[in-house]
């Protein structure tokens, strides 16, 4: 089965071996298809980072099989090798902190992915600016990360995510750190940008403020997910 | 591509800045060394140069009146000139001693010299040359006498008629010329007390029972007829080896050429000196080296989180490395610069010359770079080590 957005099938990450091994995912199945935003939520040690590391391919999950934008990139191995440049490109982060690069401004922070990939400075800052506008912070576009406030931050890191129109977002606790308002601003403008930019966005949580605005959520329990439909409440 | 390393430089550019400056204070006390090393070198050229001689005759198997103690007759010089390829020739003495002006004493090697002949300044900055045949001076500027002042070498008092500029001994005391009877006379001259106390106590000597020979004696302990060297200027068209020869042969003397007495004041006397000097250099090479690992080091500890999350978004492990690297030799280059004006400012304060060669700044800016380069590594395999999963919580 193909899917645009990012497909997980039967995966499993095992750590150690032996008598010590320990089973971190024992059969994660998800799918989120472009334009949709979902939920993962569930308690600590239940797998949720072990997941994200897996789907981030910043570690090699031992089994199953992922599918992102429609290619196959892991089957029981990893079938791109080259594991950087699929971060680069096929996959957006957007952290917990906005982790900008403290020492360059908005619009260097955003188009140093373009930038990476190989575009052309100029063409690299205009994407970032066209994101900055959609984003509403073009205005603050040559201003230092240290002189934003935490909701402006984010949603630069959110720009930084998507400049290169990745098929998957992965949002790591986006909203941890925000109040209500802002929170909800911040799932709001990701809800925008997976439909404006067809881009299938999961988003790690325990913010309870954010969890009923999901229209579909994974609960992870045990290294095993459940889908489960959200309240898609609306975000104002 | 954005420069990641010159980003960061501006960023953060007053940690930069003074930790540079730090770093220059360092490099500006290396070159210094290194500038003190050619100073020394230089001195006993200029040493060599001034004497304007082409031969040094000395006492046999001595190495010279800047190495050793030498002495001759001072009518050696007389048979010399009437050998082959002589031009001029002139005896000299040279001692080093405190000379006193005022209430100060001044380290210096008092020259004595036949007025125009070698072994005299050539050169004056001030003043003149000496026309008496007593008690006038010609003093180095590094003295600090100045033109009129009256200066104290022994029992007598000497009038400072004339100023040379970078006239000193191999050991960087400053020179001060007076007529070479003067010299000669100051090299052994006692105090009264104890000249008297020498001709009783010869007076009394049962060998000497005939008075003419005790005059003879007596006369002999208060004069000095003796010279530390007799500088040699040959005739055009002759060879520095073709006189020497046979001064050595005939005169049984040791001859040294320009060439001989450069290799004993560089390669004998400062030998010791430029060991040291090394040695300094080294330590400071690996000093300056250590703390600019360290402060590379730190600072790219302190950027971890950043690191991850660039190597998370794709951010190839050359472009990092190179970011540390090009921060690090950032680091050397304001260092060197800082240092090569602290340097070029306080060279001139030193007492010894301290002679910067642009040639030692050029091989201090590329050692600076290479020590750099190194000490960035240890950065470069922390930040490779960043796992880019640190990036992602949990």
């Amino acid at each position: 089965m193909q899917s645009k957005g990012i497909l997980i099938e039967n995966m499993r990450k095992r750590y150690g071996s032996g008598d010590t091994a320990v089973d971190a995912l024992k059969d994660v199945n998800m799918q989120v298809n472009p334009g949709e935003v979902v939920g993962l939520i569930g308690p600590s040690g239940s797998g949720k980072s072990t997941l994200l590391k897996c789907l981030g391919a910043v570690i090699e999950p031992s089994a199953g099989t992922m599918t992102l934008g429609g290619e196959i990139i892991y089957q029981d191995g990893w079938i791109i090798k080259d594991l950087r440049a699929l971060r680069r490109d096929k996959i957006g982060f957007v952290f917990q902190a906005p982790y900008l690069i403290p020492f360059l401004d908005v619009t260097d922070n955003v188009a140093l992915l373009p930038m990476l990939a190989g575009y052309s400075n100029i063409e690299s800052r205009k994407r970032a600016v066209e994101l900055l506008e959609a984003l509403d912070v073009a205005h603050r576009a040559s201003a230092m990360p240290s002189q934003l406030s935490g909701g402006e931050q984010q949603r630069v890191s959110i720009a930084r995510a998507l400049v290169n129109r990745p098929p998957v977002i992965l949002a790591d606790e986006p909203t941890a750190p925000l109040d209500s308002e802002r929170a909800l601003a911040v799932i709001r403008i990701l809800n925008q940008m997976a439909g404006q930019f067809d881009t299938a966005i999961i988003v790690v949580t325990h913010d309870e403020k954010i969890i009923p605005t999901f229209k579909r959520i994974y609960h992870i329990r045990d290294g095993r997910t459940d889908e489960e439909a959200g309240e898609g409440r609306p975000f104002e | 591509m954005i420069s990641l390393a010159g980003r960061d430089v501006v960023h953060a550019w007053g940690k930069f800045v003074f930790t540079g400056v730090g770093l220059g204070l360092l490099i500006g006390v290396t070159l210094t060394m290194a500038g003190v090393y050619r100073g020394m070198v230089d001195d006993a050229r200029v040493l060599l140069n001034n004497s304007s001689a082409d031969l040094w005759v000395v006492q046999k198997d001595t190495l010279g009146p800047y190495a050793e103690a030498s002495s001759l007759n001072d009518d050696v010089y007389r048979s010399i000139l009437g050998m082959r390829g002589v031009a001029r020739a002139a005896n000299v003495t040279y001692l080093t001693m405190q000379v006193r002006q005022g209430s100060r004493d001044v380290r210096a090697m008092v020259v004595g010299i036949v007025t125009g002949e070698p072994g005299a300044p050539a050169n004056l900055v001030a003043g003149r040359q000496i026309t008496r045949s007593h008690y006038e001076a010609v003093a180095d500027v590094a003295s600090g006498f100045k033109l009129g002042q009256q200066i104290r070498i022994r029992r007598n008092d000497y009038h400072v008629v004339g100023l040379t500029r970078r006239m000193v001994s191999s050991g960087g005391d400053p020179m001060v010329f007076i007529p070479l009877k003067d010299a000669q006379e100051a090299q052994f001259l006692k105090d009264n007390d104890a000249i008297i106390n020498q001709r009783n106590r010869t007076s009394i000597n049962p060998a000497f029972n005939q008075q003419s020979v005790l005059n003879a004696v007596l006369d002999s302990q208060t004069s000095n007829p003796y010279v530390n060297a007799v500088l040699v200027q040959i005739r055009p068209g002759f060879s520095a080896e073709d006189v020497a020869q046979p001064i050595r042969q005939w005169k049984r003397l040791q001859v040294y050429t320009r060439v001989q007495m450069e290799e004993i004041l560089v390669a004998k006397l400062i030998a010791t000196s430029s060991r040291q000097i090394a040695m300094f250099l080294v330590i400071l090479a690996i000093v300056s080296a250590a703390i600019v690992a360290f402060i590379i080091y730190t600072l790219t500890m302190g950027k971890i989180r950043e690191i991850a999350v660039l190597k998370l978004i794709g951010t190839r492990n050359s472009t990092i490395a190179s970011m540390i690297m090009q921060q690090a030799v950032g680091l050397g280059v304001i260092g060197f610069f800082v240092g090569k004006v602290a340097a070029t400012l306080w060279a001139p304060m030193f007492p010894k010359y301290v002679l910067l060669l642009p040639g030692d700044a050029l091989r201090g800016l590329m050692i600076t770079a290479i020590i750099c380069v190194l000490a960035s590594i240890l950065a470069i395999r922390a930040a490779l080590k960043v796992d880019p999963a640190e990036a992602i919580g949990g």
